[in-house]
């Protein structure tokens, strides 16, 4: 069921008491804490509502495995900036989002949260909330859509949302090489994903096919290879400056031009600026003030 | 419109002095003169009155002059270049208005992250061109580049042609540092520009918020690498309707142009006589269409784009044959709003998105609009996003005519929504179209967005009653503007 009738439904599942949260995939259901054990758990409508590839846009019930979505996409030659493939399996749309963790592929084609056009979502008073708009550019009032991305449901529960879709790559490849990974960046034009391990570094590159071949060959120049796709990522992501980069010890993948570094090891709690800290409180104490949502889930806790 | 009584000199005698004790007495500009320059941006709204125009040089200048705006109690509007057009700088209720044209240093470049830390006063163009020799760009690409400062295009989300391929400004601003509206100085986002902060997207709320959430004192921008290859193109159409039905099919068939602009018949005429750049005076609709990347790409890309617009009755497709007629080409589009003044003395600029797929049918109806109301209206607009920009041209000193041009804009607002777009594609709400909020969001979703706005801003006092119309939430008190049209 999708549409208005299902959002209304999810609305009054959701109702006005009690803490809830809210069950995608369960993909990401460590991500800055697991929900309470005595929450109730409810699940958001699950289906593409429309979708018009002229438009370069979808509406989408937030409980969509995103593998689903991009199937239909898929038809007309489309996709989301939503990760999916082995990182991302079973991962509902609306999961994605509220985790807000990009796809490998951001350097080429932006963060994920730059998907999120409209979000239609259940407030803590258990109504119906529209946050953004449904066209591309959209100034009219403050962007909810941004702060709702990466929130782990603790501000609104996703129903149904607008993602932005762009042209699938035609072509896509790997390479891997022993080349500074910066200087390899320089060499292409905006590559779909630079990854490197200290010694090692990989190229993913998207696009027209006669492109890709041009850049492989600029690949080949500095002795790439290609490869079957990126290596195995460590489980903890950190974010890390260039030059911290140079001299860190222990095992890490970064994924250049972004700041995010793969390490076995946890990052330590990130020192946020008191005022950052206060207002993220603020806001949190605004949308949901008395902490019905996803409780036990803290985004401060967790890198988006 | 109606004027406001002007704030007493007298009574902003000590709100002057402690201002002038906090960041020098060059830097505060209290004169007559200075009010009244300051009570407006380039908007037709007319009901502001300045307290004081203040000229900080850094972050701590800014800090302290919100320090003592909150410390007399009185509201403070931070300002750019002044180009904004909805009215969002406008200060009222005798606000301190806070310029950020001294900030204006750029303060790193780092070409490997592809990351620049710039001050608000920075203006658009200026940071591209200082960044030539490096290889890359800003590519929010604003009409008004040329005079449009980074801190106002942060402020309203100021977009442009190039955010068609490459996102609209938020997309491009990795961090903040901002002056929080209870003066404290912090950074949103990651503080060296990459990465990702724990905790929400505060950058991401922080943009657009038309100086309402704080003001920025410094921009982490991205850099786009330039394209190595960009094809201009000039179609020309007998029918506007062909036109219009062309820029979806382009988007249809997978080609992403890097920009898709379209002009009117009476805007590209207007334009020829003013930059003479061979534009088909008796084409019913010019497109111009850019397609930029990798050089094989670039090829198939225009040539399928050629051949889509052909066949939807392209009369030619004229493809600029190097540099210097891609910039005249360009420079047609961009100094559109300039070339109007050559046919009346003044001209209101309308906002608004509607889906590409609904662009014949609003277009249509802006023209029976005006129309209606005896008005001459214009068209040039970024069609790739479905961003119209209906210019409705007048002479001001006709009486009865500035109420005929705000009736017919209240019409094409009203046209665009019931087509499912929304209020403003870039040039944000302000005071101008805060009362159309209502008619896009229900009282449920205005009441989360001034909760949004609470959280940054719980005592009112950063640029007060723009945004979100009286009575968003069931506390609020913000002052209505006598005078104010909508």
């Amino acid at each position: 069921m999708t549409g208005r009738s299902a959002l209304e439904a999810f609305a009054s599942e959701v109702g006005a008491d009690g803490p809830v949260a809210v069950v995608g995939g369960r993909t990401a259901w460590d991500v800055g804490g697991e929900p309470d054990a005595d929450v109730r758990l409810v699940a958001a409508p699950v289906g593409v509502v429309e979708y018009e590839p002229a438009e370069m846009t979808v509406r989408v019930g937030a409980g969509t495995p995103v593998a689903a979505l991009h199937g239909v996409l898929a038809e007309a030659g489309q996709i989301t900036a939503l990760p999916s493939g082995s990182d991302g399996a079973g991962a509902t749309v609306g999961g994605v989002l509220a985790v807000g963790r990009s796809g490998l592929d951001q350097l080429r084609w932006g963060p994920v949260r730059d998907a999120l056009l409209e979000a239609r979502y259940v407030s803590a008073e258990g109504r119906l909330v529209k946050a953004g708009g449904p066209t591309v550019k959209n100034v009219s009032g403050y962007d909810l859509c941004r702060v709702l991305v990466g929130s782990l449901g603790t501000l609104g529960l996703l129903g149904e949302v607008v993602l932005r879709t762009r042209p699938a790559p035609p072509c896509s490849r790997w390479f891997a090489g022993a080349a500074d990974p910066w200087s390899v960046r320089s060499a292409l034009y905006r590559p779909a994903a630079v990854l490197w391990d200290g010694s090692t570094t990989w190229v993913w590159l998207q696009g027209h096919e006669v492109d890709v071949e041009a850049e492989a060959a600029v690949l080949g120049g500095l002795g790439f290879s290609p490869v079957d796709g990126p290596p195995v990522f460590p489980p903890h992501r950190h974010s890390m400056g260039a030059a911290a980069l140079r001299t860190v010890a222990g095992p890490f993948l970064a994924e250049i031009g972004t700041g995010l570094v793969h390490r076995e090891d946890p990052p330590a709690p990130a020192a946020l600026p008191d005022a950052v800290v206060a207002l993220n409180r603020r806001v949190k104490a605004e949308l949901d003030p008395t902490g019905r949502l996803n409780p036990g889930r803290e985004p401060l806790q967790a890198m988006a | 419109m109606r004027a406001r009584t002007p704030v007493d000199g007298d009574a902003d005698a000590g709100l002057v002095d402690d201002l002038r004790r906090a960041i020098g007495a060059d830097a505060v500009h209290a004169h007559a003169l200075d009010r009244a320059l300051y009570a407006r941006d380039a908007s037709t709204i007319d009901v502001g009155v300045a307290a004081a125009v203040c000229f900080p040089t850094d972050t701590a200048g800014v800090a302290a002059c919100v320090r003592v705006a909150r410390r007399h109690g009185r509201p403070f509007v931070a300002r750019g270049s002044g180009t904004g057009l909805a009215g969002g700088a406008v200060p009222l209720d005798g606000a301190v208005v806070i310029s950020t044209t001294r900030m204006n240093a750029i303060r790193s470049v780092d070409v490997d992250q592809r990351v620049a830390w710039v001050e608000p006063g920075v203006i658009n163009l200026d940071l591209t061109r200082s960044l030539l020799a490096h290889g890359v760009h800003f590519a929010p690409d604003p009409s008004s580049q040329q005079a449009c400062s980074i801190g106002g295009n942060v402020a309203n989300n100021a977009g442009g042609p190039h955010c068609l391929a490459y996102g609209v400004t938020s997309a491009h601003v990795l961090a903040l540092e901002v002056v929080l509206p209870d003066a404290t100085v912090t950074v949103l986002g990651p503080q060296d520009g990459l990465g990702d902060v724990p905790g929400l997207d505060l950058r991401g709320a922080f943009v657009g918020s038309e100086g309402t959430f704080g003001i920025a004192t410094a921009v982490a921008v991205r850099l786009t690498p330039n394209p190595p290859a960009v094809q201009t193109m000039l179609v020309d159409f007998a029918r506007v309707e062909d036109a219009a039905a062309a820029v979806s099919a382009v988007i249809a068939a997978g080609v992403v142009p890097a920009a898709l602009e379209m002009m009117d018949a009476r805007i590209t005429r207007a334009v020829e006589d003013f930059v003479h750049a061979g534009f088909p005076t008796d084409a019913a609709a010019v497109l111009l269409v850019e397609v930029d990347g990798l050089p094989g790409g670039v090829a198939a890309d225009a040539a399928l784009v050629a051949e889509v617009v052909r066949s939807h009755g392209a009369r030619t497709v004229r493809v600029a044959a190097d540099d210097a007629e891609r910039a005249l080409l360009w420079k047609g589009r961009k100094t559109a709003f300039g070339a109007v003044a050559r046919i009346l003395p003044n001209y209101y600029l309308h906002d608004t998105v509607v889906p590409r797929s609904k662009l014949v049918e609003v277009l249509t109806q802006i023209y029976a609009i005006a129309d209606r109301h005896d008005l001459l209206v214009m068209n040039v607009f970024h069609a790739g996003d479905g961003n119209l920009h209906p210019l409705l041209v007048f002479d001001a000193r006709v009486p009865g005519t500035l109420d005929r041009v705000h009736a017919a804009g209240a019409e094409i607002v009203a046209a665009s929504l019931a087509a499912g777009g929304v209020l403003s594609g870039e040039h944000g709400i302000g005071l101008e179209k805060r009362d159309f909020m209502g008619l896009l969001f229900g009282p449920d979703d205005l009441d989360a967005q001034a909760r949004l706005r609470a959280a940054f801003d719980p005592d009112g006092l950063a640029n007060p009653a723009k945004v979100l119309p009286a009575g968003s939430r069931c506390a609020d008190l913000q002052h209505v503007p006598d005078g104010v049209w909508v």
